[in-house]
């Protein structure tokens, strides 16, 4: 592998990683993430849209007409979306009931127009098929994190095999309500993206304009 | 022989005359400005055709598999609450061994032979104007407004002798209409457990109406009181035992008032003589 094909690959694992420095994709990686089988899931259904959609999408690129490019895109993506949620319907019918809606709201999903956009559109197909695989997996690493911590706290099992013995069933863990509720991933996100930034200084961001102070009178009063 | 080889070799003639000219028409529209009218409107016709030729490939290969498994499911929940499933139960042949689907007219009572039970779909036909009927809205108790005409029920035999009898129920909660089966010992009026498999009330609070140990709240209830009214119904607060209609109530689920009444209401209404009250007469007095 060459170096910018790794630097493709990997750089959205941490240093540019999808949900914790662009904060895209946040909606779905709330919903999904209380249990680990269906973060997997979800995880694996959109690194392969995000890869076959950015590959596809930059096939066609050099004859897309400016006018209607999102709707190009929005096409392709929804079609592979279409497909990944029937595949999982077919081979994967008990998860698939469980991601319901949101396998189809990949569609709307951020970082794959985002990839589409930024990447697909300007480089050729192989890189942006290891560029979608690339970011796919950053979405991936922060779901399985997520929800490593939601399914082991929240009812004590991971994978559904039994971590933390519950009270009820005379062990000593009573689980944590919250974790089994969306809002407990925007905790679990905000201290994951507080642990990057602190461990990589790089990604902090500074203001964009300094705020004026009032009292100095620089503001508009002459 | 001689005549087909003619016929193919006449086609491939024609088939390729044809790919020439679109060769030719591909090759024009490709080197056209991607800003022309022309262009754009080609590529968005022969995107869509590919999409769609995708997704019709995807859709009807993957078809069969997937109505397989809808069925697996359905008779996953039916084992479920007959009390038959465990993780190595085999459902197809657990479920033709030992449950018979019937149908039955709820206004009669009876049995219907003139439809087959293992094709219908209930769910299907309750959404079927011409295999629906709706609900006077003084009698919807259940707020569902439509049911189908005919209803299919499970019976759970054991050689001759029948072990429980599943009914399916639906009634609407906070946020969706429940859908279940309730399965009842064979004096028709003992629960043995209720299975509300299809819903979409709040996790944790409502949406515990699939926990296990709620559900076990329900074994051994009785449905009708002595003079034949429907009494089972979800109570605020506990149970006192002691008490001798604590037969007839099952705790309801802690914050979840609306769910909890969703489910009492559509216990009232399928226990009750718009419900299965009639069939289940029938099938105590005839035994």
């Amino acid at each position: 592998m060459d170096k910018e094909t790794k630097k493709v690959l990997f750089e959205p694992l941490v240093d540019n990683n999808p949900i914790t420095l662009q904060v895209l994709g946040v909606c779905s990686a709330l919903a999904v993430t209380s249990q680990m089988s269906t973060s997997l899931i979800m995880a694996l259904a959109l690194t392969s849209v995000t890869a076959c959609s950015s590959a596809a999408i930059s096939a066609v690129r050099e004859h897309t007409p400016s006018s209607i490019r999102i709707i190009v895109q929005m096409i392709i993506i929804a079609s592979l979306v279409i497909v990944v949620d029937q595949i999982l319907k077919a081979f994967a019918f008990d998860v698939s009931k469980k991601l319901s809606v949101f396998v189809g709201l990949i569609i709307t999903n951020c970082i794959v127009m985002g990839r589409a956009e930024a990447y697909a559109m300007k480089n050729p197909p192989w890189p942006s098929f290891i560029d979608g695989i690339g970011n796919g997996l950053g979405y991936s690493l922060i779901l399985v994190m997520v929800a490593f911590f939601r399914e082991t706290l929240g009812s004590g099992k991971l994978l559904g095999f039994d971590v933390l013995p519950l009270v009820k069933d005379g062990g000593w863990y009573v689980p944590n309500g919250l974790m089994l509720l969306p809002p407990s991933a925007f905790f679990i996100i905000g201290l994951i993206i507080w642990g990057f930034r602190t461990w990589k200084p790089k990604q902090i961001e500074h203001n964009e304009f300094k705020i004026l102070s009032i009292s100095h009178g620089e503001g508009g009063h002459h | 022989m001689l005549n087909a080889e003619k016929k193919t070799s006449k086609y491939n003639e024609q088939f390729n005359k044809y790919y020439e000219q679109f060769k030719v028409y591909r090759d024009r529209i490709l080197a056209l400005s991607n800003d022309s009218l022309e262009k754009t409107i080609n590529v968005a016709l022969a995107l869509c055709l590919v999409c769609s030729v995708l997704v019709s490939i995807a859709f009807v290969a993957l078809r069969p598999l997937q109505i397989h498994n809808k069925a697996l499911d359905m008779k996953k929940n039916i084992l479920d609450v007959a009390g038959l499933l465990d993780e190595n139960t085999n459902i197809d042949q657990a479920f033709r061994e030992q449950i018979e689907s019937k149908i039955v007219d709820l206004k009669t009572g009876d049995y219907v032979d003139t439809i087959n039970a293992d094709d219908y779909d209930q769910r299907k036909a309750a959404k079927d104007s011409a295999q629906n009927e709706v609900i006077p809205a003084d009698k919807d108790i259940a707020s569902i407004r439509v049911k189908a005409k005919y209803t299919k029920i499970y019976l759970v035999k054991n050689g001759d002798k029948l072990q429980s009898i599943i009914l399916p129920i639906n009634g609407y909660g906070l946020w969706s209409t429940m859908y279940g089966f309730l399965a009842l010992e064979p004096d028709a009026q003992t629960v043995q457990s209720i299975n509300l498999y299809d819903q979409a009330e709040t996790p944790g609070l409502g949406g515990e109406v699939v926990n296990p140990n709620w559900r076990a709240l329900w074994k051994g209830k009785k449905v009708y009181s002595d003079k034949g009214d429907v009494a089972l119904t979800l109570v605020k607060g506990g149970i006192d035992e002691s008490r001798p209609d604590a037969v007839y109530k099952v705790d309801g689920l802690a914050g979840a008032t609306l769910t909890s009444r969703g489910v009492s209401n559509l216990i009232q209404y399928w226990m009750g003589p718009e419900g299965f009250a009639t069939f289940l007469n029938k099938l105590r007095t005839n035994g």
